[in-house]
């Protein structure tokens, strides 16, 4: 099990592409390279099955990615480990604005992605390719019909109530609720669903986002996720592709 | 015009906000907003909160939605005891991984429970098929382990020796089920434990006062049919 070394907060869609990483073909190739202060950091191609691992579980018992190792502190949760990072390395303040009320508005949304943007955009992934792919087996239209409209809904919600008529969500400068709005909303991609097509307003947030990255950091977080149609899934653990078919079959 | 809190004690989030203002003598006036009554569907509590949801805080011109987000905003301003949330970099760590992780965890299964268990049939008059109430129970079950083992484990309070946010929401979750009429604590002395010393903590009067109306959940009566109706989709939606 390779160390995470600590990323700087250029990287942190990084941290994003690990929780996509679970779902990335049961090969073990370890990467390493130089973050922007010369430290060393490994990033995990975890497999399915690899973060179901006994070595895994010792750094994070809720199996979950991603997660976090600075000497013995163990954190997971993205949101945790993105507040973390800007505390501890000092990152500018546009990311996490201090300003009472601006806070107050990457704390909100923060909050409420988690099941309006994440859990839902996660949805459309399995729905519309995961499952398929694995199974052999379509989920049925009336389901996959529900969880669109939801989706629909929830980024009209998203651009209304959070994204206005603003660049970014909190006025003029990219925050940590731009990067995780982003990331969670390219995760249909990887099933070939653009969820940015309804909207020119999103569609121009999305670029700017995507800019005030960097695209060529934005797309390399983003390598895995893009090629998820290539993946060969008969490489796949058995008990995992077994657990799968019951998740087929709650939505029935 | 001062602080105002948009609660309904029905809900657990609110249940949060209202212990933790008032046992920081935080002043607001409180404005009651009727789940059972639709009154969140109103246009004008639309005016203060268009995701139609509470709690929701205005603070003269400015207004705030999400538990989480509110009681960040009333530590920050008020200026209230640092165990809440702590400065020290891992400790405010711990705070922020339970605060995430309970969206879909915790708070979901406690709601699944209230929902299936109670208000489901005697609210709305919608009978739950035993399996479905079963399976629900189960997860609950499974997510109680979660939090003994992962988040607990042998300390005072979850994330640490002093009470913080996460216990409050933590706390106020669980009285879900307990106001269904679950033992949650039953056969779980650490979580039992851990429920005094949060009592304890937050003042039992003031615990039991925020809980007065999920225990009295099952008394609920019957929704108004057009209610019933404007209700009717939000609620599936919200314990999917």
């Amino acid at each position: 099990m390779r160390q995470r070394g600590l990323l700087p907060c250029a990287l942190l869609p990084a941290i994003n592409v690990l929780c996509v990483l679970c779902l990335s073909p049961a090969s073990f190739s370890p990467t390493s390279e130089q973050n922007l202060e010369g430290q060393e950091i490994f990033r995990d191609d975890t497999a399915e099955s690899h973060h179901h691992s006994k070595e895994y579980i010792e750094i994070n018992p809720l199996k979950k990615l991603p997660s976090l190792k600075d000497g013995k502190f163990i954190l997971s949760e993205s949101v945790a480990i993105l507040f973390y990072l800007c505390r501890k390395y000092s990152t500018p303040s546009h990311w996490y604005p201090p300003d009472l009320h601006t806070r107050a508005r990457v704390d909100e949304f923060m909050a409420w992605q988690h099941t309006a943007i994440q859990l839902p955009m996660s949805r459309i992934l399995w729905i519309k390719m995961l499952i398929p792919r694995i199974t052999g087996e379509e989920v049925p239209a009336e389901k996959t019909e529900q969880m669109l409209t939801e989706v629909r809904t929830n980024m009209q919600l998203f651009e209304e109530k959070f994204l206005q008529d603003k660049m970014f969500i909190t006025g003029d400068h990219i925050s940590l609720a731009d990067l995780v709005a982003l990331v969670e909303m390219m995760q249909p991609m990887g099933g070939n669903y653009n969820v940015f097509l309804n909207s020119s307003r999103l569609a121009e947030w999305r670029m700017r986002v995507e800019l005030a990255i960097g695209s060529g950091l934005f797309w390399e977080a983003h390598d895995r996720l893009m090629k998820l149609a290539e993946w060969d899934c008969s490489t796949l653990d058995p008990m995992v592709k077994e657990k799968i078919c019951v998740l087929l079959q709650k939505f029935r | 015009m001062g602080l105002e809190l948009y609660l309904d004690l029905l809900s657990q989030p609110c249940r949060a906000v209202y212990i933790f203002a008032k046992r920081n003598g935080i002043p607001f006036e409180l404005r009651p907003v009727e789940l059972r009554k639709g009154q969140h569907l109103s246009d004008a509590f639309a005016q203060v909160n268009p995701l139609k949801k509470v709690p929701a805080l205005r603070d003269g011109d400015f207004t705030l939605t999400e538990s989480v987000a509110i009681l960040l905003y009333l530590n920050r301003k008020y200026k209230v005891p640092d165990h809440w949330y702590p400065q020290d970099l891992q400790a405010c760590a711990r705070v922020d991984e339970y605060l995430a992780w309970q969206h879909t965890t915790l708070r979901r299964n406690c709601l699944r429970a209230l929902w299936h268990k109670v208000m489901f049939p005697v609210f709305l008059g919608e009978p739950v098929s035993p399996e479905m109430l079963a399976a629900t129970l189960a997860e609950l079950d499974a997510t109680l382990q979660l939090l003994e083992d992962k988040f607990l484990q042998n300390k005072a309070f979850l994330t640490g020796p002093h009470i913080s946010l996460a216990d409050l929401i933590a706390i106020t979750e669980l009285m879900h089920p307990v106001g269904a009429g679950c033992q949650v604590f039953e056969g779980r002395p650490k979580l039992a434990a851990w429920r005094q010393r949060v009592e304890a903590a937050v003042g039992k009067d003031l615990f039991q006062e925020a809980h007065e109306v999920i225990l009295k959940a099952k008394d609920s009566p019957p929704a108004d049919p057009i209610i019933k109706q404007k209700l009717m989709p939000r609620v599936l939606a919200m314990i999917q």
